[in-house]
């Protein structure tokens, strides 16, 4: 038999729900760029689903003039510092929970797997309290120093089990030419499990870039202000202009679809880590 | 102990001790805090206080927490009947190999770059009912006041959640089916097996790990939407789309009653443990640890 599967007949149903879904996917999204271009003014006299008859950059302008670039360092800096962060700490986590014969470490793994399961939200009373206490309250350590918590247990499995896959006879070879832990680590281990640092780099860096519950509890100025909140604020700043609350919801978009474009396959298999299989 | 025996021991737990101090300090410490702060009275300000189980019965017997805990059984069941069925469904059909089904794959992803709170934004924006999408297509039934209505505004925040999360939940079905070996299909057809056929006694029970991590995260992700829900309606009107995150929220920082936000945090995390592990344990044994066991 050489007949394939595909070559039976066409699957009418799943492609008309296929193109439907489509739909339902793309309105929102093209609603949300031809609002952005649309003036102000017209917003209120032109159909809403019609491209702009005057489209202009207005919206964006306005914006940016009103420290959007601030609030995107913000958001890098948070988001880079907290994923350096974890990949450094879950990997030498890792690479003990694999490598070390010690009483203690099989139990190590075991936290950090009773560590996914809790849900982040429960947690944000005494957090506040905590931060508080440290005296980081609108700081942007008070975003990093959490989301670097929570996103340790999911970085640490992921790695786990990638470090698991290298031969073990690799290690030993590194250990009979004298090579310490930290050597062995950093030339073997770090290079070996290059595509998993990746792939968890990208799901903690989305996990953190859209993170929204900690800044809005732990952060209160404009100086410390993220994306996400930003976002909000505007909203409530520019009630009535509907075009510059889009023309933010798309700049705050566009990083991530930069990195969606260069590196769709690390995003996809970044945000299946872990539960795919 | 001798050098030698020292190094064969491998790596110093010492190595792990970096993440285990952010992990201990800013996730499981709070954990028990959040307990403790269960018993105690804060505004938030000053020092917490001592209140024994007053916050657990003022809780439990609040009508709008009680209204919460109701919400959030609807906003899980019902959020589980829509997404499970479209992502298996849409699952399956990116799983084809055809160059469209690729084209249509990408783009079912865009909804995943949104933050939630944009998401909520353009909603917010969308279903308006003078500017929105009812005014832009003429149709009087969807320009209804879609998030200012008690009786639709819980409707709405189901079918955003489910915009925002079924994209991720199809992946994961999509990798699922393309794990599934042709050769069952392949004796499915010459048994003369049709493609309904196929799907009900080939395709989901072979998917059923994939149908249990899916689940498990829909339904332990459904005691978390908070940003979507917050931004989307504020919890409103009138409570309508208060589900437990978002009392939690409300009472902390709104209320400055961090004493009855406690007691719903420790229902969440109760409830959130229980059903991980009810449904890890249905699913036969736990994937992750099989894994690493076969390496």
């Amino acid at each position: 038999m050489s007949r394939r599967v595909g070559a039976a007949a066409p699957n009418v149903v799943g492609a008309l729900a296929g193109w439907l879904w489509l739909a339902v996917i793309i309105v929102p999204i093209y609603y949300i760029v031809v609002t952005s271009l649309r003036p102000q003014a017209d917003y209120f006299a032109e159909n809403t689903l019609s491209w702009p008859s005057h489209p202009t950059l207005d919206a964006y302008a306005e914006v940016l003039a009103n420290d959007f670039l601030r609030y995107l360092t913000n958001s890098v800096v948070v988001t880079a510092v907290s994923v350096a962060v974890v990949l450094a700490v879950s990997l030498m986590a890792a690479y003990v929970v694999v490598r070390s014969r010690r009483r203690g470490a099989a139990r190590l793994f075991q936290v950090f797997l009773l560590g996914i399961a809790i849900p982040i939200q429960a947690t944000i009373v005494p957090v506040y309290y905590l931060i508080v206490q440290l005296g980081l309250y609108d700081t942007l350590w008070a975003l990093i120093l959490p989301s670097t918590a929570f996103a340790v247990p999911l970085s640490v499995l992921i790695l786990t089990t990638f470090l698991r896959d290298v031969p073990r006879e690799l290690f030993e070879s590194m250990r009979v030419d004298g090579a310490g832990e930290w050597r062995t680590l950093w030339s073997l281990a770090l290079p070996l499990t290059r595509p998993a640092v990746v792939t968890v780099g990208v799901y903690d860096a989305l996990q953190v870039w859209n993170g929204f519950l900690f800044p809005l509890v732990l952060t209160q100025s404009a100086d410390t202000r993220v994306l996400p909140l930003s976002l909000w604020e505007f909203q409530g700043e520019f009630s009535l202009n509907v075009p510059a609350v889009l023309a933010a919801v798309v700049l705050s978009v566009l990083p991530v679809l930069a990195a969606y474009v260069v590196g769709r396959r690390q995003l996809v298999s970044g945000l299946t880590a872990g539960f795919g299989r | 102990m001798t050098v030698a025996s020292g190094r064969a021991a491998g790596p110093s737990l010492w190595m792990a001790a970096p993440a285990l101090g952010l992990f201990g300090l800013f996730a499981a410490v709070p954990l028990l805090g959040v307990l403790v702060l269960s018993f105690m009275r804060w505004d938030g300000l000053g020092d917490p206080v001592w209140a024994g189980a007053d916050n657990w019965g003022r809780t439990l017997t609040d009508p709008v927490t009680l209204n919460a805990m109701r919400l959030t059984v609807v906003v899980t069941v019902v959020s589980w009947l829509f997404q499970a069925p479209v992502s298996l469904l849409l699952g399956v059909f990116m799983a084809g190999r055809q160059r469209y089904r690729a084209v249509l794959s990408v783009l079912y992803f865009l909804p995943l770059l949104f933050s939630a709170a944009a998401v909520a934004i353009a909603f917010r924006a969308l279903l308006d009912p003078n500017f929105g999408l009812g005014a832009a297509l003429g149709a009087p039934l969807l320009a209804q006041d879609w998030i200012g209505s008690p009786d639709l505004a819980l409707w709405v925040v189901l079918f955003v959640v489910g915009w925002c999360f079924v994209p991720f939940h199809s992946l994961l079905y999509q990798s699922g089916v393309r794990q599934i070996p042709a050769s069952l299909y392949e004796a499915a057809l010459l048994d003369g097996a049709g493609r309904v056929q196929q799907f009900f006694h080939i395709t989901v029970p072979q998917l059923r790990y994939t149908i249990v991590t899916s689940s498990t995260l829909m339904i332990v992700g459904s005691l978390t939407y908070f940003d979507l829900i917050f931004v989307l309606t504020g919890g409103g009107p009138a409570n309508a789309t208060r589900i437990l995150p978002l009392d939690m929220y409300l009472a902390g920082f709104r209320s400055y009653d961090m004493g009855r936000a406690s007691v719903v945090a420790v229902i969440l995390v109760v409830v959130g443990l229980g059903v991980s592990l009810a449904l890890n344990r249905l699913s036969g044994a736990n994937r992750m640890e099989s894994r690493t066991e076969g390496a």
